[in-house]
């Protein structure tokens, strides 16, 4: 095992892609000469040439509906969206024709386009930029949504989705581009629509992904050091959502708090919790809870837009009440 | 083009104006659901260009795309069985009349978010230049479609890129009910693609003949040197679908147009060849319209599809 960043993870996880397989080619906004507006794709140019690392104009809705037509002709493309909140400006070709042209022509294409999208806040970017609206695409049948927590993950995942032959939404955080993990030299891939057990316990169990899922770790130490041992649910996949790993543990642990990034309303949280009173009520002892972002825009102010996001005190705080 | 072709065309063109006019009365008898977007006084347009392809070149449009299909070669009875929303249908029911396809013929869809093929074409257009393929990709939009985001997003990466595309702007007058100079700053489509330094071109789209002639030079442009923006000048002689009230035109407008039914038109420079008797056109007329009986039959005993072949469509699996 080597010790790598998510940045690393990410790049490793294109490259190798990349160079196993020649239809995968990847588009964007500043992806090839400049090397990825945060360098994943970094030497990728000079490697690959100027055909397989595609500079796209700023035109969001030709850069994902280019993707899907070039996956429609049997291309492999990843599109490098510079913000998830740019993405609006290409929502229509994600939610209208990546997530529907495979069963609206009763089977006949296939759209295997990666779209990567970072998101997250709290980087004193403003409300536009600092958005989690990973739910916004999880709520379209068609669609595979992936958001790793982990450098292992975040590679594993990554490989996966380019070989997926369904079109896969990729969210990824810029606060974690930086964050140290195990990652191993051989070969791997982690399977998309599985979630994963990532720290072991009885009393409580946690229920994240992404960035929430370190915050959720954190506070997991932190709890321990006062006797409470909290079992840590990654979902990593939004949709297809995996329950059996978070309802496996609530029914041991008998109490559950959801960690999400974004606005609580409608969230990851709400549906999380709405399966788990659903498949197994009577095994709750207290009242399912949710951590997540407070319902505002976020603010530039640097304070005020921390206390806006959750953070590790918010998760302990929350995991005394359920107890 | 040989007296061969002219019929096959000519045969062409009644076919999808007999499948559309029986439409139309399925469509009221409540058998044909949604929305029924004829394309009845453009088929000229469809027929003339598509003509000019080779089996390599894609062909993509929008929500009129009946005769498009056909003229790809989509059989009757699977364009039937999909406007009843049979498993037998070109999308196995799962499409209806705006979302028709057939990929073995490189005819890649039937879409219905205005603008929203276009960034499709330029993707396809990509990956065969891309492979070093020579084919070219065909997209069809109304001129409505002009004055959205997408088509100069779409013009503009296809000229950046070098792209072969050709573009057919299909200008009927209307976007809608929205004639073209309350809604376009430019009336002259074509000059829109001037904006992108790209070669263009406008046709008389009733002219079956001079469509296929100006297609088939506009794709030798685009084999060569890159995007080229073909405009042809048509009419719709129905609504813009069925439930169009026809508040916003004239009826005598409409009545001058219906002189130059393209079909119409193709008929009288039929029978002016020798050899082409009125018995081989009336032959050809017959013909088109028991292949839509018998089309609107197997579509009628065609099974439904079922939940689970819709299930079974959501994704289309894992690759190993």
């Amino acid at each position: 095992m080597a010790i790598k960043t998510m940045r690393e993870a990410i790049s490793e996880a294109l490259w190798e892609e990349m160079e196993r397989d020649e239809r995968v080619v990847i588009l964007g906004e500043e992806v090839g000469l400049w090397g990825g507006t945060y360098a994943v794709t970094k030497g990728f140019y000079d490697h690959f040439g100027p055909e397989r690392v595609r500079d796209t104009p700023i035109a969001e809705g030709v850069i994902v509906g280019a993707a899907n037509g070039a996956a429609m002709a049997g291309l492999r493309p990843v599109a490098e969206l510079m913000t998830i909140n740019f993405a609006f400006l290409a929502m229509d070709q994600i939610v209208n024709h990546s997530a529907k042209l495979h069963a609206m022509f009763g089977g006949q294409m296939t759209l295997p386009v990666v779209i990567r999208a970072v998101g997250g806040g709290g980087r004193q970017l403003g409300s536009t930029h600092s958005q989690t609206p990973d739910v916004v695409f999880a709520h379209f049948p068609g669609l595979k949504v992936v958001s790793p927590g982990t450098p292992h993950d975040a590679k594993g995942l990554l490989k996966s989705a380019v070989r997926s032959i369904d079109p896969v939404m990729f969210i990824e955080n810029a606060t974690l581009y930086q964050m140290r993990g195990e990652v191993p030299e051989d070969e791997y891939l982690e399977p998309i629509g599985v979630s994963k057990v990532q720290r072991a316990g009885s009393d409580v169990t946690l229920i994240s992904y992404a960035k929430m899922l370190q915050i959720s770790l954190q506070a997991g130490e932190r709890l321990a050091a006062e006797g409470i041992e909290a079992e840590v649910v990654d979902l990593r996949t939004l949709r297809p959502l995996d329950m059996e790993p978070a309802l496996a543990s609530f029914k041991r642990t008998n109490r559950a708090v959801i960690v999400e990034e974004g606005w609580c309303a409608y969230g990851v949280g709400a549906e999380v919790a709405a399966r788990l009173y659903e498949e197994a009520f009577d095994y709750a002892d207290a009242p399912i809870r949710r951590v997540a972002q407070r319902e505002v825009p976020l603010p530039y102010n640097r304070d005020l837009e921390q206390q806006m996001l959750p953070g590790v005190e918010d998760v302990v705080e929350m995991v005394r009440e359920v107890l | 083009m040989d007296q061969k072709e002219k019929l096959r065309l000519y045969h062409e063109m009644v076919l999808i104006r007999r499948l559309e006019e029986r439409s139309a009365d399925l469509y009221r008898e409540g058998k044909i659901g949604g929305f029924l977007h004829l394309y009845i006084g453009q088929e000229a347009v469809g027929c003339g260009v598509i003509s000019a392809r080779r089996p390599q070149d894609r062909v993509i449009t929008a929500y009129r795309d009946h005769g498009i299909a056909i003229s790809c070669g989509m059989q009757p009875e699977a364009v039937m069985a999909e406007l009843l929303g049979k498993d037998t249908g070109c999308s196995r029911g799962m499409g209806g009349s705006m979302h028709m396809a057939d990929v073995d013929l490189n005819f890649w869809g039937g879409h219905a978010i205005v603008g929203a093929h276009l960034p499709l074409a330029t993707g396809m257009a990509w990956a065969d230049k891309h492979r070093g393929s020579d084919a070219a990709t065909i997209c069809f939009f109304g001129e409505g479609a002009t004055n959205i985001g997408y088509f100069h997003e779409a013009l503009n990466l296809s000229m950046v890129w070098k792209l072969p595309v050709l573009w057919v702007c299909e200008n009927n007058e209307y976007a809608m009910g929205t004639a073209v100079e309350r809604a376009s700053a430019v009336d002259e489509i074509r000059r829109k693609a001037d904006g992108y330094g790209m070669p263009n071109a406008s046709v008389d789209g009733m002219q079956i003949l001079e469509v296929h002639r100006a297609a088939k030079q506009a794709l030798d442009h685009v084999r060569k040197h890159g995007p080229f923006l073909l405009e042809a000048i048509t009419y719709r002689f129905m609504g813009h679908s069925m439930g169009d009230p026809e508040r916003y035109r004239e009826s005598d407008e409409i009545r001058k147009w219906r002189e130059n039914d393209p079909i119409g038109i193709f008929r009288k420079h039929l029978q002016g060849i020798k050899g082409v008797g009125e018995k081989t056109l009336e032959r050809e007329e017959t013909r088109a319209e028991e292949q839509v009986e018998a089309a609107i039959r197997f579509a009628e005993e065609s099974p439904d599809p079922t939940l689970d072949n819709l299930m079974s469509l959501i994704y289309a699996g894992e690759e190993s």
